[in-house]
């Protein structure tokens, strides 16, 4: 069971958080609100025995995602930016079709699964986990035993997302209006 | 918390059909993957069972490598167009 002061002001304060980067009129304050986040989410993993993914969520999105966005915000020089209207009518039709998708998702977590894995402030008692749930050995102990296929094509992933990045940023990027075949610009 | 995981998911979306810069579309979409992230999670407390939080990880090594990508393209396009709002560029044939 999670503490329930932990719940409440973990979960106020990353929605506040969230609210405030979607609302964000200038990138960095977006960032930084995002970074909030981010932190407050390896809060609530360490709060449900998830000591291993708290460290990662903070080393990698709190630090190497968050770091990338700063990059690129800097790199392209801080501005305002504002709120997208192409369709008349398009923010109250996406404003509603997001409540929507809010209700239904709250109902469907509270009502759609079986109660024990709800999972409120104060629930139906949880399972006992065994000594180091969560922890990296026991993590890494499944991962390369069970999940090594897996692990393999992550690392497979990573390599091609690396190359891609390599080629999009070497070869000139995007020319025009249009994405050129980047095939023919790289030496 | 699935409740929690549902409404940060709904603020997500709702980032990514509102706003007009891509950056800020990818922050989004980055808040979605975050939420999806805390119902894994707070499922495999519930159930006692690993693999939701093996499937994090997972789910975390991909959002890294779509973020790469994603600010690599916006940076080729702000490049060659000079701003990066997602209404800018629709035209995107070879």
């Amino acid at each position: 069971m999670i503490d329930p002061i932990v719940f409440w002001t973990v979960a106020t304060l990353s929605v506040a958080a969230a609210i405030l980067v979607v609302t964000a009129r200038d990138l960095v304050h977006g960032a930084l609100a995002m970074v909030a986040t981010f932190a407050l989410t390896a809060v609530l993993y360490l709060a449900l025995s998830a000591a291993f993914i708290a460290a990662v969520q903070v080393i990698v999105y709190a630090g190497a995602i968050m770091v990338l966005f700063v990059f690129v915000v800097m790199l392209m020089g801080r501005r305002d930016v504002g709120f997208s209207e192409p369709i008349g009518g398009q923010r109250t039709l996406a404003m509603v079709a997001v409540a929507g998708l809010a209700a239904l998702l709250a109902w469907a977590g509270a009502n759609g699964v079986p109660a024990s894995v709800v999972l409120g402030p104060a629930d139906t008692p949880l399972p006992d986990l065994p000594g180091g749930f969560g922890s990296p050995a026991s993590i890494g102990d499944r991962l390369f035993t069970e999940w090594v296929l897996p692990v393999e094509v992550v690392g497979i992933l990573l390599l091609a997302a690396m190359l891609g990045v390599i080629v999009i940023a070497r070869s000139g990027g995007l020319r025009g209006r249009g994405i050129e075949s980047t095939a023919e610009t790289e030496h | 918390m699935l409740v929690l995981s549902g409404i940060l998911f709904a603020i997500g979306a709702s980032g990514v059909l509102l706003r007009c810069n891509a950056i800020l579309v990818l922050m989004s979409v980055e808040l979605m993957l975050n939420a999806v992230n805390i119902a894994l999670v707070s499922t495999a407390r519930a159930l006692g069972d690993l693999d939701g939080q093996l499937f994090v990880f997972f789910s975390l090594s991909i959002a890294a490598a779509e973020v790469a990508v994603g600010l690599a393209i916006v940076v080729a396009i702000y490049r060659s167009l000079g701003r990066t709002d997602v209404d800018d560029i629709g035209a995107m044939h070879g």
